[in-house]
């Protein structure tokens, strides 16, 4: 088995050690690990804005990178980014039905890392060890467009020493939205405190997800906050070290 | 009659109809967001009709085919809208009612106005109708017939309370769902004339007296329709205070204000439809009353008004039809989609500055009045697609805003830094070398700010992510980088 692993842009440059969980997992596992290095981003921050073109322009470039590296899956450590390029790729090329037939062949290779462990390699414990009580939040593209809600559960509860805790309204969005976040700041902000009262109430001392983005967002809000909360990547959690290099 | 529902003199009246505060939705969902109160009543409302409403479409086995089924009625219905149109003004016509058919808020206030002042009305009873409410019918014929003195009581008891407090509804469903029964009791206290205790039998009760009178009184009344069928001419409305039957039936006169979208094609749809309605609005296998009206008083018959005058209002609707975003012409206004809204859970629905608010207001405010009125809506969202997946006639509301979205980039409304901002996030994703580029530059701009530490607010396009959060560091090294190097 060779994948090609899709990294998107915000974990590259600011949370690269989720990436780097995904290959020790991987690699353990026996997969064959190809990282095509001309990849950068797959659009979505422009799509999401209305600039339909310019996320064009940017799929393109990432339908060549991944066209060009030879491999049975494009592996992805995102639920929304894989959205981006299953779902959201074909509906940007419609009317174009060149490249809309590229989108749709390479969107039906691209899985979100949960979704590859249990549902491709057909894996649900990895054996790892987590000591802590920890609450998942599911993206709503990972929930809604992919239906990929129990995998990340299942591999969690297989985790020894962790404690997967129920939490109020779990199925809210947590508000971050893309640039949404700083379009309309203050509504972005009242979502997050909404998940962050329910994370207080559960008790729980950790908060995982399988999109960096909305971490970065409740990581950012809880920070400010003055909470203390870890918070991880799944990936990060089946990962022994965590994610950390060196 | 004018038997076309398409504007002809090609005049642009967009700006009129819905009210014209759209623009400031981040300033209006600030004040919102502080208003403990309204949060509090958002949220109960949205937990009770989130639940009643999921538990009510579980116990119906075969709500997915429904909603598929409603969706293609829909479809075809909209493909032949203006055939639908014209059977259902000639059945209604065929029993001796009036059709008419308004182009815009304007051609409605004229045409009731006018029949006000022949039927020398005085007083005028409506049950709830959204269509009037985005036209301002109440507003407009009380200052443009000043002289008829008319006296329009709206009988819906959340309508009435909202319309005696001054205020607009708030939720298409639940009217006031932004007050507090003890502001309710206040504003009832305020015509009762004395004090009433702030508990829901002891409004109610009041509210039905006072009404009761309005009820026997009135001249001319106007609802709205929930549906109306082009086989039979029926006009249907389904409430859950009877108020609506009180209005179509007392008064010598009945008008139904009703948008041309409500159309459906045959009674027997309109099991597939009202099953989904009431269970998506309330979570109620079917509302308490629904109401059918096919005409006036017929021959021999003891009950309905004299006259029946059936308006259809266009207002910018059938510009929608065969473009990408006609599937916002099949909402059937249940409010679910409102009340999923994670934003709408923050803000309320004034915040949206319009008579639609939650996912539809966002979709169907800019579509009727024009991208410029109403700017802010489609990124009132974050996407997450709860209203999609919620919708009982399956609009593809994330779709919709989506591209509501991209019509203003391509109609040249997105700011010039946005512009410019795009512009160059394109090319430096198309080219790894100014991705990495990018990335050293935006590690040496960070140094400097990241040494102020914690609470750091940063002006610029990072402004509304740091006024709230932490913003991340770039990691010293990129993953990019760390593959290379091996691990
Ligand atoms: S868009 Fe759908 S969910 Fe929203 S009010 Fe209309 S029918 Fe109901």
């Amino acid at each position: 088995m060779r994948v090609s692993l899709f990294v998107p842009c915000y974990v590259d440059l600011i949370s690269p050690g989720v990436a780097v969980s995904v290959v020790r997992v991987l690699r353990r596992l026996g997969v064959e690990v190809a990282y095509p290095q001309g990849q950068t981003c797959c659009g979505q921050p422009a799509f999401n804005s209305g600039f339909f073109d310019e996320a064009r322009g940017v799929a393109r470039h990432f339908l060549d990178v991944f066209e060009r590296e030879p491999s049975d899956y494009v592996v992805c450590p995102s639920g929304s980014c894989t959205t981006m390029v299953s779902h959201y790729y074909p509906f940007i090329f419609e009317g174009l039905p060149e490249e809309r037939e590229r989108a749709e062949a390479l969107g039906g290779r691209v899985r979100e890392f949960s979704d590859f462990l249990m549902n491709v390699l057909e894996i649900e414990d990895l054996g790892a060890h987590y000591e802590g009580r920890a609450v998942f939040h599911c993206g709503c593209h990972q929930r809604r467009e992919l239906g990929v809600m129990e995998e990340p559960r299942r591999l969690l509860e297989n985790v020894a020493g962790l404690e997967l805790l129920d939490w109020e309204n779990e199925e809210l969005c947590c508000g971050f939205g893309g640039t949404f976040s700083v379009k309309m700041p203050d509504v972005s902000a009242a979502m997050a405190d909404e998940k962050i009262r329910a994370l207080d109430k559960s008790g729980a001392d950790t908060l995982i997800s399988c999109d960096s983005s909305c971490l970065m967002h409740l990581e950012g809000r809880l920070r400010r906050t003055g909470r203390t909360t870890r918070v991880y990547h799944l990936a990060q959690i089946l990962d022994p070290d965590l994610g950390k290099v060196g | 009659m004018r038997r076309t529902a398409q504007r002809r003199d090609g005049r642009d009246r967009r700006g009129v109809g819905i009210e014209s505060k759209v623009e400031g939705f981040n300033e209006r969902s600030r004040r919102a967001i502080e208003d403990e109160a309204l949060h509090a009543a958002v949220e109960v409302h949205s937990k009770n009709t989130v639940n009643n409403r999921n538990r009510a479409l579980r116990a119906l086995p075969d709500a997915p085919e429904l909603r598929e089924r409603a969706y293609h009625i829909k479809q075809e219905t909209m493909a032949n809208l203006d055939r639908y149109l014209s059977q259902m003004a000639e059945a209604v016509e065929a029993r001796g009612g009036n059709v008419f058919f308004a182009r815009d808020g304007e051609e409605v206030v004229r045409y009731v106005g006018d029949l006000a002042r022949r039927r020398e009305a005085r007083v005028i009873t409506k049950s709830k109708s959204m269509a009037t409410e985005e036209i301002e019918l109440n507003r407009r014929l009380q200052e443009e017939y000043a002289d008829l003195g008319l006296k329009i009581v709206e009988t819906d008891l959340g309508e009435w309370i909202a319309q005696l407090a001054g205020d607009t509804p708030s939720h298409i469903v639940a009217p006031i769902l932004h007050m507090s029964r003890h502001r309710a009791a206040e504003v009832l206290s305020g015509v009762a004339g004395e004090k009433l205790p702030p508990n829901v039998e002891d409004l109610v009760a009041f509210a039905r007296r006072r009404l009761r009178e309005k009820f026997l009184s009135a001249d001319i009344g106007i609802t709205g329709a929930n549906f109306g069928v082009a086989e039979t001419g029926t006009i249907v409305t389904a409430t859950n205070e009877g108020n609506s039957r009180l209005v179509t039936s007392v008064p010598p006169v009945h008008v139904a204000v009703m948008g041309i979208e409500k159309t459906i094609p045959r009674l027997k749809d309109l099991s597939v439809f009202l099953r989904l309605l009431s269970r998506s609005a309330t979570g109620q296998k079917i509302t308490v009353y629904t109401n059918m009206v096919s005409g006036p008083r017929g021959e021999g018959e003891a009950d309905g008004p004299e006259e029946f005058h059936l308006i259809l209002l266009d207002n910018g609707r059938s510009k929608l039809l065969g473009t990408e975003f006609e599937e916002a012409l099949y909402c059937i206004r249940c409010g679910a989609c409102l009340s999923v809204c994670p934003v709408y859970r923050q803000t309320g629905g004034h915040a949206y500055g319009s008579t639609y608010s939650g996912p539809i207001g966002a979709v169907i405010t800019p579509l009727l009045k024009g991208d410029e009125e109403a700017k802010d809506l489609p990124f009132a969202s974050s996407l997450c697609g709860a209203c999609a997946e919620a919708c009982p006639v399956g609009i593809p509301l994330q779709d919709l805003l989506l591209k509501l979205r991209r019509r203003q980039v391509d109609e040249g409304l997105a700011s010039k830094a946005q512009q410019i901002a795009f512009k160059g996030f394109e090319g430096a994703m198309r080219s790894p070398a100014a991705y990495n580029a990018g990335a050293k530059a935006g590690r040496l701009f960070q140094g400097p700010l990241s040494q102020r530490g914690l609470d750091r607010k940063i002006p610029g396009p990072l402004k509304g992510w740091t006024d709230f959060r932490e913003l991340p560091p770039i990691a010293e090294r990129s993953f990019r980088e760390l593959w290379k190097e091996g691990f």
